[in-house]
């Protein structure tokens, strides 16, 4: 709604409203506007084999970077967004999650298609 | 005619299992690695699911996270002023109650929740929460606990533990052991001054589904109800950022942290250890108490001791004011 409109609606005189700060869209699944991946420096591998779907890398993840692929029965990595903080390696109930360094993929580290 | 209001109920969990795979805190933000409240957020976020509203007042949990116009959160949310938190979850509920009886919002009301951070919560934001516990609003206040003023560069807060190295306590000659003052009881002060709050309860990180079921509980309840929650900060707090479960953990095993719940006078205990670790244990993990000799820790031992007699109630405590001469 426009400031005035908004005014004669709400029968405010318009020198006494504030100026909206921002209002902003809300993301649905992840923000890509914030990619984080680049922030790694290691990254955990799984052994699926190893794996018991304990579900402690999802329950414990800050940035959501793990989730239970329900049909497959396998977690699934987010690499567009997994920090690398390796909390998820810390508190693997069998082991099966391993830290490796981000130099030795391919793909490296994410990198931003535009920089800041 | 007016219309009752209708208010959530929200299901019980009960395992990780059953907790949802949808993210309504969705990755893409600027937190640290290891972030404890970012992973707060993200527990709370499923326990409220998306028919809820957020206030985030100022803190590393609106800052981090909402940086260069974009925000993580996929329901409505908006940043209040550090002071006033509880000022705007009191409105917003307010408003929300007068349309709904007038007819004019048809759903049920929606889970107002505030993101509170200790210093938004207990210290330079108590007035505010303090008014909307006392006048009653049906809102969840969350006090997420990274025990200091962490946005603005690691500063004594009230909940800042006893010897803690932050940047307006570091320790020196003058001072060896950084901070002098012990913290808060942040709860105690809910429930000792607002007879309209019901559930009051304090959570773990380490234990992700308990706080789930206690935010759920809160969010149950019809009246203010409040929830303290332990979040270990790695750049604060000085630790590995996969350690904050860790750091957790220790929190409970030692007694520097009590789960309970406080229902209408009766206090239930969770997670109780068997025996308690030296607190020694605990603040080996992290560089804000490597300063701090054995004297020090004897003193922040002896204080946890006092403390667990009973958790989450009032009893002396051994602790001096700075004034009166040691
Ligand atoms: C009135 C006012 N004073 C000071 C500030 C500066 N400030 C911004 S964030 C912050 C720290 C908030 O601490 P807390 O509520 O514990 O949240 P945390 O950053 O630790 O998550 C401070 C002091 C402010 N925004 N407003
Ligand atoms: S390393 Fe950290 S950010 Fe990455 S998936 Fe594991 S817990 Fe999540
Ligand atoms: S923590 Fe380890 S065992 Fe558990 S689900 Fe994740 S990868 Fe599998
Ligand atoms: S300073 Fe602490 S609370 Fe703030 S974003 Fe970093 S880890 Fe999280
Ligand atoms: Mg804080």
């Amino acid at each position: 709604m426009s400031k005035k409109k908004y005014c004669e609606k709400f029968s405010v005189p318009e020198h006494l409203t504030v100026p909206l700060g921002a209002c902003i869209p809300a993301p649905v699944k992840e923000q890509r506007a914030m990619i984080t991946g680049n922030w790694r420096t290691e990254r955990p591998v799984i052994d699926h084999e190893k794996c018991n779907l304990c579900l402690n890398c999802f329950i414990f993840c800050p940035d959501s970077s793990w989730h239970l692929d329900e049909e497959e029965e396998k977690m699934v990595w987010n690499a567009d967004f997994c920090k690398g903080c390796l909390l998820c390696v810390a508190e693997c109930d069998v082991d099966c999650l391993d830290a490796e360094n981000e130099l030795n993929f391919k793909g490296g580290v994410v990198r931003l298609d535009k920089p800041y | 005619m007016a219309k009752a209001v209708e208010t959530q109920n929200l299901e019980r969990v009960k395992s990780v299992r059953r907790v949802p795979q949808e993210e309504y805190y969705v990755p893409g933000h600027r937190t640290c690695q290891g972030c404890g409240p970012a992973l707060c957020y993200k527990l709370v976020s499923k326990a409220t699911g998306p028919d809820s509203i957020f206030l985030g007042p100022t803190g590393c949990m609106y800052v981090a996270n909402t940086s260069y116009l974009c925000s993580p959160f996929a329901y409505p949310w908006m940043h209040t002023q550090i002071t006033n938190a509880g000022a705007v979850a009191s409105g917003v509920e307010a408003a929300y109650q007068v349309l709904i009886r007038k007819g004019k919002y048809k759903g049920k009301l929606p889970n107002i929740v505030v993101m509170g951070g200790d210093g938004g919560s207990i210290d330079i934001g108590l007035q505010a929460m303090s008014g909307m516990m006392y006048r009653g609003h049906d809102a969840l206040f969350i006090m997420y606990d990274n025990e200091s003023y962490a946005n603005t560069g690691i500063q004594t807060s009230p909940m800042s533990p006893y010897g803690a190295n932050t940047t307006f306590t570091p320790p020196g000659k003058a001072i060896p052991e950084g901070k002098v003052l012990f913290p808060k009881d942040a709860p105690q002060m809910v429930i000792g001054g607002h007879p309209a709050v019901k559930y009051v309860a304090t959570a773990s990180l380490a234990y992700p589904v308990d706080l789930i079921n206690k935010v759920r509980k809160g969010l149950n309840v019809v009246g203010p109800t409040f929830i303290h929650i332990h979040c270990p900060c790695p750049k604060g707090w000085l630790f590995d950022a996969d350690k904050t479960i860790e750091v957790a953990k220790l929190a409970i095993e030692t007694g520097m942290w009590v789960n309970y719940e406080w229902e209408e006078g009766e206090y239930t205990y969770q997670h109780t250890p068997k025996e308690y670790t030296p607190v020694k244990e605990y603040m080996k993990t992290q560089e804000r108490f490597s300063h701090l000799t054995d004297e020090h820790i004897a003193k922040m031992q002896a204080f946890i001791d006092a403390k667990l007699k009973a958790p989450g109630k009032p009893v002396p405590l051994p602790v001096t004011s700075p004034r009166e001469s040691v």
